[in-house]
């Protein structure tokens, strides 16, 4: 393999997520960037690139990289917006990573965001509903996001036997450690009985396993080592990146029980990063795995090898993704809690992450850090794309 | 729970009726939002987006339909099935694939019940989506007749049938079970 220069986050920012009906998509978009600068203790003048990541069509702007570049006093850098559905955020993160790690810059600023409440609810409905194969699963049959997830959930339950309390476990633990984060959607902690009496959304599916629609911005300062150790005593090396796809049509994947796609970047993030696939948790602090829906995330566990298949949801119901269990995940609320601006959300696993492994997170959701090494799986659409990151205190060889 | 588009029209027209009555008192379009009351610009500008898609090259499929048939492709080289049909077999970049009617039964993989609909599904009631594994090995994804979703079975035998959705009138395929 060619020479690949070490790549680490050195500056993290984010918005309030959640309805932000107060704020234009420039205005939330610059909350998050001041915040990745002034932390990186870096100005404009030091970005060499703008990776930007939007899906956008509920909101207004076109070309939403230009608009917020503008609005942040970057323009004239080079950008480009990109889009992998609800994974955005780590393709722009990941094509940062390469341009860097190729030497053709040395500091890039990557940023996500969405002002999804720009447009009514039902529409957002639709469209991310879109989000599919457009022509045969949602023109025909009205497929929706919650929908497209409920076709695995049914498969899953019914295979496995894991039940709809067992899937409300993660939105229960999700909504506890959102409790603590003030840029979370919601900062209230709910009971499994309010899970099983919300209402269904798309069967077995209800109200409380899905994530809200969402406002939010997030940024992260990359460098290279070189310019990272001038920068901060704590650079948060990217160890590995891995990154898959699976068929646009649901109806061509052989079976529902897992997602191909995040099985295999996981596989293939833990080969770069020299972590054991055979116990990844034994290795790793802390993750921050895409739990769209409650399903998602017991799906994660298995795809990441957490859990041999099957037995995912059993960490759930037995509390395991806490602080003190196997591994703790989703300590800033996940996408459940604290919110899931599509674009925004894979920039935000690296920021929580790169918080994390700094230990600058309150107390009650702070993991225990130990091997320095936290994950971030972050799936775009219904297991379409995924990305699978290793982040660790250590540069390494 | 289902809305008559007429209905959902005359909803939309009274909102914007409102708006424009605003904007003519006030001089600006701008509503407070419904949770926080921060003040919102209602943009001025609507798009309608139509696609137009381009069908010629698996036109025999929707000519099946008329004929009360559904048609999947296969390569004559690979074997392989392709549903929904296409024209390319990508693997051995043949472009002659022959036109299979699908025999029609299959076994339940997975299902859910779309409760919450999106805008433009807003008319039906809510609705069935399954997939459902074929005798000839491919899948199947659509909507599923059934009159009471709780008696469904993951793993029961479904068929394959055509028939006009109404109230659009197109004919598209259907599961059942079998």
């Amino acid at each position: 393999m060619s020479y690949v220069r070490p790549v680490a986050i050195v500056g993290v920012g984010q918005s309030r997520f959640g309805r932000v009906p107060d704020l234009t998509l420039n205005e939330l978009a610059w909350q998050a960037v001041k915040q990745a600068l002034k932390d990186a203790g870096i100005t404009q003048k030091d970005v060499q690139m703008v990776s930007f990541a939007n899906v956008g069509g509920w909101s207004a702007e076109p070309l939403p990289a230009i608009s917020v570049n503008e609005y942040s006093g970057l323009s004239g850098v080079g950008t480009y917006r990109i889009e992998a559905a609800c994974a955005s955020g780590s393709a722009a993160l990941t094509t940062a990573y390469n341009i860097i790690a190729s030497g053709s810059a040395d500091v890039a600023l990557v940023v996500g965001v969405e002002r999804m409440n720009e447009s009514l609810t039902p529409t957002v409905v639709e469209l991310i509903g879109r989000a599919g194969n457009y022509f045969w699963e949602f023109s025909q049959f009205g497929l929706t996001f919650p929908g497209y997830y409920a076709l695995y959930a049914t498969a899953y339950m019914n295979e496995y036997g894991a039940r709809e309390e067992d899937l409300a476990a993660v939105s229960v633990k999700n909504h506890y450690y959102g409790s603590f984060n003030p840029y979370a959607a919601f900062q209230k902690r709910i009971t499994v009985e309010d899970v099983l009496r919300s209402k269904y959304v798309a069967w077995p599916l209800k109200l409380y396993d899905c994530s809200p629609v969402t406002d939010g911005a997030a940024a992260v300062v990359l460098a290279s080592a070189e310019v990272a150790k001038k920068l901060t005593d704590t650079p948060i090396w990217i160890k590995g990146i891995g990154y898959a796809s699976d068929t646009s049509n649901l109806s061509k994947r052989p079976s529902f029980l897992n997602l191909e796609a995040a099985r295999r970047a996981a596989q293939e993030a833990y080969r770069k990063a020299g972590i054991d696939p055979s116990k990844p948790h034994k290795q790793l602090d802390v993750a921050e795995v895409h739990d769209c829906f409650t399903i998602a995330e017991v799906i994660a566990y298995e795809d990441l090898g957490f859990a041999r298949p099957g037995a995912g949801y059993m960490l759930a119901r037995e509390g395991e993704t806490y602080k003190g269990g196997l591994v703790p995940v989703n300590l800033d609320g996940g996408l459940k809690a604290k919110g899931h601006p599509i674009a925004a959300t894979g920039v935000s696993m690296a920021g929580e992450i790169a918080k994390q492994l700094r230990q600058q997170n309150p107390k009650d959701r702070q993991a225990d850090i130990v091997h320095g090494v936290g994950l971030a799986h972050n799936v775009g659409g219904t297991g379409h794309y995924a990305y699978v990151t290793v982040y660790s205190l250590e540069k390494g060889g | 729970m289902s809305i008559a588009r007429e209905e959902l029209e005359k909803m939309v027209k009274t909102w914007l009726e409102t708006v424009e009555q605003i904007t003519k008192s006030e001089g600006l379009p701008v509503i407070p939002d419904e949770k926080t009351g921060d003040p919102l610009w209602v943009d001025v500008r609507e798009l309608r987006l139509k696609y137009l898609i381009p069908i010629k090259r698996v036109k025999k499929f929707f000519d099946g339909l008329k004929e009360g048939k559904v048609y999947a492709t296969r390569c004559p080289v690979k074997k392989a099935y392709f549903f929904p049909p296409q024209a390319d077999c990508p693997y051995c970049m043949d472009e002659n694939l022959e036109w299979v009617e699908i025999k029609g039964y299959g076994k339940l993989l997975t299902y859910t019940v779309i409760n919450v609909k999106p805008t433009s599904y807003l008319h039906y009631p809510d609705y069935v989506v399954a997939v459902a594994r074929m005798e000839e090995g491919f899948n199947i994804l659509c909507w599923m007749a059934a009159d009471d979703p709780a008696k469904l079975k993951v793993g029961m035998d479904v068929r394959l049938v055509v028939k006009p959705r109404e109230p659009e009138g197109f004919l598209t395929f259907y599961l059942e079970p079998g």
